[in-house]
Parts: structure tokens; C-alpha cells; sequence
């Protein structure tokens, strides 16, 4: 009986993105050949100039690459096949800018439609930008940088008098014996950034890294070693993003967060690669007395993610909170959720996360609480929600807690539910359309996030999501 | 003559294949009030939701017109456009827009032109105070964490701030208390003062229209109307209930 409008209504998803997916032809002065091998590994070496340690703790990661299983728990990755993955491609630029005019124009035009120079003029204290392995920008503000604040990429740092910190901690929270895919990291990456706060200082406005993966067939292996001292403070942002090919590509990157005693470190993530995408990364923290960290992330792009931010709470009053929000939409299968281990007296962490699934997109929220017995007196919280848009999607909540002391105070609170028919009817009859009524309902889901982000972020967050719903009704 | 609001031919309506409303007809011209009264479970609400459009309620016979055009068939958005307000007895909550911006974009989509913020506030915060709201809650997202008080003032400030053709109050007097119901009475009151539409009263009791003058009462039992009359009838139900019209 009732007469609806037919315009808009065809999925038109991949052309909708037309923000992120435009694409140049690689110009690239230099990729290595498809697949893994230690030739391969040695070639990245010797391109990146690595120390001797570097080296053999590239080569001893690709053994045990090759002896890990692949996963089999989580999505199914085999459509991924490593021989046909580029591990490495320079782009055509010899060297790192802190001048955008320098940067070559094909990659300072991606960078300028992502509206990142704005961003850096408008509200950043420093800025990397990564076009597919290597750092093609990188700036600080002199005010920031004059209060000893570090923010440069790994692998100058590794030449300078920073060496040794990072030697100290580099792939020590995130071993490569870890999964397959950290070795396969602790292998091939390349490019990422290295953020020094020294003690008390707190810098006011965030410092982002954007990573734009170009090349087709390629994988992206950034590594982000951030080392917060004595009750120093940093916001941290990272996005990323890339066109669409047809060709898989797989992100394997590594963060990598200490936060010292009383520091605090927000980190915040905005991830939107192209659905061709392996989102395969390892994000970890360790937090010391007093100390906090803030997880803030936004997954909507990806064919398949596993992504588990893991807090380490290993001095007595250390806190963690994980605010996200997971979107997966047609052909996703996004598998998300945060991991802490509790292994001081009175740690605390917070989980709260909101999930949307549409158009027969896959959901999962795994979330792990450890709770040691060295950890007397310690509260968790884990609160997830879900939001199912149709029948044809899926969403799961896999918790799993183990609680080593009878001292602890830990809850846990799943919901899962659908956009209320009665909020539409509410919201149509102030003459909204349904299909602004239904992406209001899914932004005002996902606010929890958006309130924690920078307001630009926040609104490009909620784009995304108007674009996710836009002609998703008929 | 006075212009013609709402005119409701015949209507019968179906709610999960079971007819709730068995041919009802009624109309409404501009500057009236007219009051819907009946026991619970008669089909008043059925009644304000089938004008309104609502996808769960069919529209098997009849039909409705509404300032002279046909909307039986519309979907809720366009009769909201076209000047159709319905005040919910439950007014739901939506996180992640504010009161104020809710407003803003409904009478920016009423009226199809963009509304200045600046003038807008102006007249949302004057509109408040009538109506004795904090003006705190403009910034809070709609309805969130408001009392069952403020919602229902919070319906009725957007009825005084979209200005519709026709008004139609559900139970918009149930659960409050006597203040909260005198500062609707004269929300409503300040809504015939500034615009010549109709309203459509729906209740169950009559604290709500002490304070009003009432030109037309329509007792619906079991899905018709089966007594029609000026506002002499309100006393009479208000002494003997509705035990003569159920038969």
C-alpha cells in the first residue's frame, strides 16, 4: 500500500567511497617480488640500511613464520595467499619530507583529498603520512618538538642516539613468536612511526600517522613503538585507508604502547581500508603504576579483520578503557574485541563497545579478561552491544574471563537487538525519511565512540556510517 | 465557513490481520478541538497512528483527507510534511541527537527551507520557558534520561515550535501529575492562540480538558463512534463513565 521511493535505493557501495577509493598508478621506484623468502627479507634489509640486530631479527622472525600454523580459530583468511602478497614497495620518492610542497604530487594529492595537510594545519601538534611501506611525510610542531617530544619514523630513529630505547622495547610487548602474522611482521615491516614523551610533559593537541596503502597485490607492515614516560600525557591518532583493487591486500602492522608510571595515553583509530583488505594487526599496551590507557577505535573497512588491542596492567592502580565501534557491512566478517591482563593489585579496565552488522556482514566481539592473582582487589567491566540491521546479517559475542583471585570485582553485559520499528515511526513522524531515520539510529548507537573522538573525527566517523546506510532500505 | 483540516470517511483499519477500527468517520476544521474519549483498549490510539501513516496499521477501507489531499496511502514523512503532528503517549529516546537539533532539523524538513540557528534558539528557549523546562534539556539527546514529565513537554514544545495544521495529543495527559498537566493545558492553549489548526484530543480522562473549550467529543467504543456531541458530554462521562455505551 505504501508508495516508496525507488531512487537511491540500489546498492551503490563501492562507488559511495569515492572519498577514499580513487587510486593513481603505482609509480613506484622500487617493489620487491611477490611472496616471502629470505632473499626477499635480506633485499628489504639492505634497502632499509637496517643495524646488524635489525637484520638477524628480521631473518630469525621468517623462521618462525615458517614454522607458525596459520590461525584457524577465527574468519576464514585462505583467500590470502602470501605468495602473491608484495611485502615491500618504495614509493616514487627517495626520501621522508617535512615540506608537503616537496612530497611528490600524485602522493601529496591523496594525502590533500584524505584532508590530512588541513587537518595538520587546523588541529594537529605533528603528523606522519605512509604511502604504501614507506614514511613519505613527517612533521612536528617546533613547540612540541622543543619539549623533547620525539615523533619521527623507526627506521631513521634506529640511526640516532634513540637506538638503544628502541632495541629495548621493539617487539617485546608483540614477539614474533606471538602469532604467524607477528612474525610476519617482525619479517617484512617497514615504515610506522616512533613517539617519545619524556617524563611530565603532557602535550596539549594529538599527533597522527595516516596510512594509505596504494599499490595493489601489496601489504602494509607499519610498526608504531610509542613510549610514554613518567606521568607524561599524548593523544595519539591513526587512520587509514585505501582505493579498492581485486586483488587481496593484507595489512599486518604492529602497535606497540608503554605508558609509564602516572602517564596517560589515548589512542585512537579510525580504520577504513578498501573490502579487499586483510586487516590482520596486533596492537598491544603495557601500562605501569597509575598509569592509563585510553583505546578509542572506529573498524568499518576490511573484507576480514581480526583486531584485539590488548592491555597489559602491570603496576598496581593501572587503568585501561576500550571504547569501539565495529560496521560490517556486504562481504565483511569483521572479528573484533579487546583483550587485558590484570597483573597488579587494584587494576581497572573498562570495555565498551558497540557493533553494527548489515547487508549480510559478519560481527564478532571476542573479548579476553585475565585477572592474575597478583591483581588483588581489581575491577573489570565489559559491556558490548550489538545492532543487527537485517536478517541476512550475523553478530556474536564470544567473552571469556579467568579470574585467578577471589578479590575482584568483574562484570559482564552482552545485549543484542535490532533498530527499533518505533523509534522509525517516532522519527518519520517529524518528517525525517526512513533512511535518515535509520542512519540516525546507527549514529546515535555508535555516539559512545563519536563523543570520545576529536570532533572531526566524530564527524567523519558518522559519514561513514551515513554512507554505509545510504540506499540500504527496499 | 471555517476551512476543512481532517476528513476521515469510512475508515477501517487492520492491526496482524484483526480489524481494530470498523468504518469511523469524523472531521476536523480549523480552529477546532475536538476530543476522542473512550475506554482503554477502543482503538484511540489505533486511531492516531493510522493517521500518521504507521506500516503496522492497514488501511483496508475508507480514507482520509487531510487540507483537501488524499494521504491515505502516505508514508509517515510526508504526512508529517504536509502538517500532521502526533504527540506519542510514550515518547521514545534516541541517543545521538539533541533536542534542540531534532527540532531544528524536523522544521527544516517541515517547512523545506533552512532554519537560521540564531532565531531558532531565540524562539526554542522562549518556548521552553512557557512551558517551565530547564533549558539544559535542549542540549540533552532527545529524550534520554527525561522523566515521563518532560517528555511529554517535550513533545508539546515541539508541537508549539513545528506548528502543525493538525495536532493530535495521545494520552498526552496520562501519568502526569497536576502541575505537569496544567503547564500542558496551557501549552495546548498557547498552540490555539498562535495557530488556526485543528485538534485531536485522545484521552481517557478529562483532567487535561478542564482548562480548554472543547467544541466537539467522540466517544469510540470498541472501534466505532457511538455518541458524538458538544463538551456537555465530558461531564456526563466525567459522572458516569462509558457503562451506558458498552453494550
Amino acid at each position: 500500500m505504501k508508495e516508496k521511493e525507488t531512487e537511491e535505493k540500489t546498492y551503490v557501495e563501492d562507488i559511495d567511497r569515492s572519498i577514499y577509493d580513487f587510486r593513481y598508478d603505482e609509480k613506484d621506484s622500487y617493489r620487491v617480488d611477490e611472496g616471502l623468502t629470505e632473499e626477499i627479507v635480506r633485499q628489504i634489509s639492505e634497502e632499509k640500511n637496517d643495524p646488524q640486530w635489525m637484520r638477524d631479527f628480521r631473518l630469525e622472525s621468517l623462521k618462525i613464520f615458517n614454522k607458525t600454523e596459520m590461525v584457524d580459530w577465527g574468519p576464514d583468511i585462505s583467500g590470502l595467499d602470501m605468495d602473491n602478497i608484495v611485502t615491500y614497495v618504495r614509493p616514487n620518492t627517495d626520501r621522508m619530507h617535512a615540506n608537503w610542497d616537496e612530497v611528490p604530487t600524485d602522493i601529496k594529492d591523496t594525502f590533500e583529498r584524505l584532508g590530512i595537510p588541513q587537518a595538520e594545519r587546523e588541529s594537529l601538534a605533528g603528523v606522519g603520512a605512509q604511502y604504501d611501506s614507506e614514511l613519505v611525510y613527517h612533521n612536528v610542531k617546533d613547540e612540541v618538538a622543543s619539549q623533547g617530544v620525539i615523533y619521527t619514523d623507526l627506521e631513521s630513529a634506529l640511526h640516532t642516539e634513540h637506538a638503544d630505547r628502541i632495541r629495548e622495547h621493539f617487539m617485546k610487548l608483540v614477539p614474533p613468536t606471538d602469532h604467524k602474522f607477528a612474525a610476519l611482521h617482525g619479517a617484512v615491516w617497514s615504515g610506522g612511526s616512533f613517539v617519545y614523551v619524556p617524563s611530565g610533559v603532557s602535550v596539549e593537541i594529538p599527533l597522527q600517522s595516516y596510512f594509505r596503502l596504494n599499490a595493489p597485490g601489496a601489504g602494509q607492515f607499519e610498526h608504531t613503538l610509542i613510549i610514554v614516560d613518567e606521568g607524561a600525557y599524548l593523544h595519539f591518532i591513526e587512520g587509514c585507508s585505501a582505493p579498492k583493487y581485486n586483488v587481496a591486500n593484507l595489512h599486518a602492522g604492529c602497535v606497540e604502547l608503554f605508558v609509564g608510571e602516572g602517564a596517560t595515553l589515548r589512542y585512537s583509530t579510525i580504520e577504513n581500508w578498501s573490502k579487499n583488505m586483510y586487516n590482520l594487526n596486533t596492537k598491544r599496551a603495557r601500562v605501569e603504576k597509575n598509569g592509563k590507557v585510553e583505546w578509542i577505535s572506529g573498524s568499518f573497512g576490511s573484507h576480514i579483520s581480526y583486531l584485539y588491542p590488548m592491555s597489559v596492567l602491570a603496576g598496581e592502580n593501572a587503568r585501561a578503557e576500550f571504547t569501539s565501534v565495529t560496521f560490517a557491512g556486504e562481504g565483511q566478517n569483521l572479528d573484533t574485541g579487546t583483550k587485558v591482563l590484570h597483573n597488579a593489585p587494584n587494576t581497572s579496565s573498562y570495555v565498551n563497545t558497540r557493533s553494527i552488522s548489515k547487508s549480510g556482514g559478519i560481527s564478532t566481539f571476542r573479548s579476553s579478561v585475565v585477572v592474575s592473582n597478583k591483581a588483588k582487589g581489581s575491577k573489570s567491566s565489559v559491556s558490548c552491544q550489538s545492532l543487527m540491521l537485517d536478517d541476512i546479517s550475523r553478530s556474536d559475542t564470544i567473552p571469556a574471563m579467568d579470574i585467578r583471585t577471589s578479590d575482584a570485582d568483574i562484570g559482564h553485559e552482552a545485549r543484542i537487538g535490532r533498530i527499533s520499528d518505533d523509534v522509525v515511526f517516532y522519527l518519520m513522524s517529524r518528517g525525517m525519511s526512513e533512511e535518515d531515520a535509520r542512519a540516525l539510529i546507527v549514529t546515535g548507537f555508535a555516539d559512545t565512540v563519536g563523543k570520545e573522538l576529536p570532533l572531526e573525527y566524530a564527524v567523519e566517523m558518522n559519514n561513514l556510517i551515513r554512507l554505509e546506510m545510504k540506499g540500504s532500505i527496499g | 465557513m471555517a476551512k476543512e483540516i481532517l476528513h476521515v470517511k469510512d475508515l477501517k483499519v487492520e492491526v496482524e490481520e484483526k480489524e481494530i477500527l470498523h468504518g469511523l468517520s469524523l472531521s476536523a476544521n480549523e480552529g477546532e478541538v475536538h476530543v476522542i474519549m473512550g475506554p482503554n483498549g477502543a482503538g484511540k490510539s489505533t486511531l492516531g497512528y493510522s493517521l500518521m501513516g504507521h506500516p503496522s496499521y492497514i488501511k483496508t477501507g475508507g480514507n482520509i483527507s487531510f487540507l483537501g489531499e488524499d494521504i491515505t496511502d502516505e508514508p509517515t514523512d510526508k504526512i508529517a510534511k504536509r502538517g500532521m503532528f502526533l504527540s506519542f503517549q510514550n515518547p521514545v529516546e534516541v541517543p545521538g541527537i539533541t533536542l534542540s537539533n531534532f527540532i531544528r532539523n524536523a522544521l527544516e524538513q517541515r517547512t523545506g527551507k533552512h532554519v537560521r540557528v540564531w532565531d531558532f534558539n531565540k524562539k526554542l528557549e522562549a518556548t521552553m520557558s512557557i512551558l517551565q523546562m530547564d533549558k539544559d534539556y535542549a542540549m540533552r539527546d532527545l529524550n534520554v534520561g527525561f522523566s515521563g514529565g518532560e517528555k511529554k513537554k517535550a513533545e508539546i514544545l515541539q508541537l508549539l515550535l513545528l506548528a502543525p495544521s493538525l495536532a493530535i495529543l495521545d494520552e498526552t495527559d496520562s501519568g502526569l501529575d497536576v502541575d505537569a498537566v496544567r503547564t500542558v493545558s496551557q501549552g495546548i492553549e498557547e498552540y490555539k492562540k498562535q495557530v488556526n489548526g485543528a485538534l485531536l484530543i485522545i484521552t481517557h480522562s478529562t483532567k487535561i480538558l478542564e482548562a480548554l473549550s472543547v467544541d466537539k467529543v467522540h466517544v469510540l467504543v470498541d472501534g466505532r463512534i457511538v455518541a458524538e456531541g458538544g463538551s456537555e458530554l465530558v461531564d456526563e462521562i466525567n459522572k458516569s463513565g462509558f457503562e451506558r455505551y458498552i453494550s
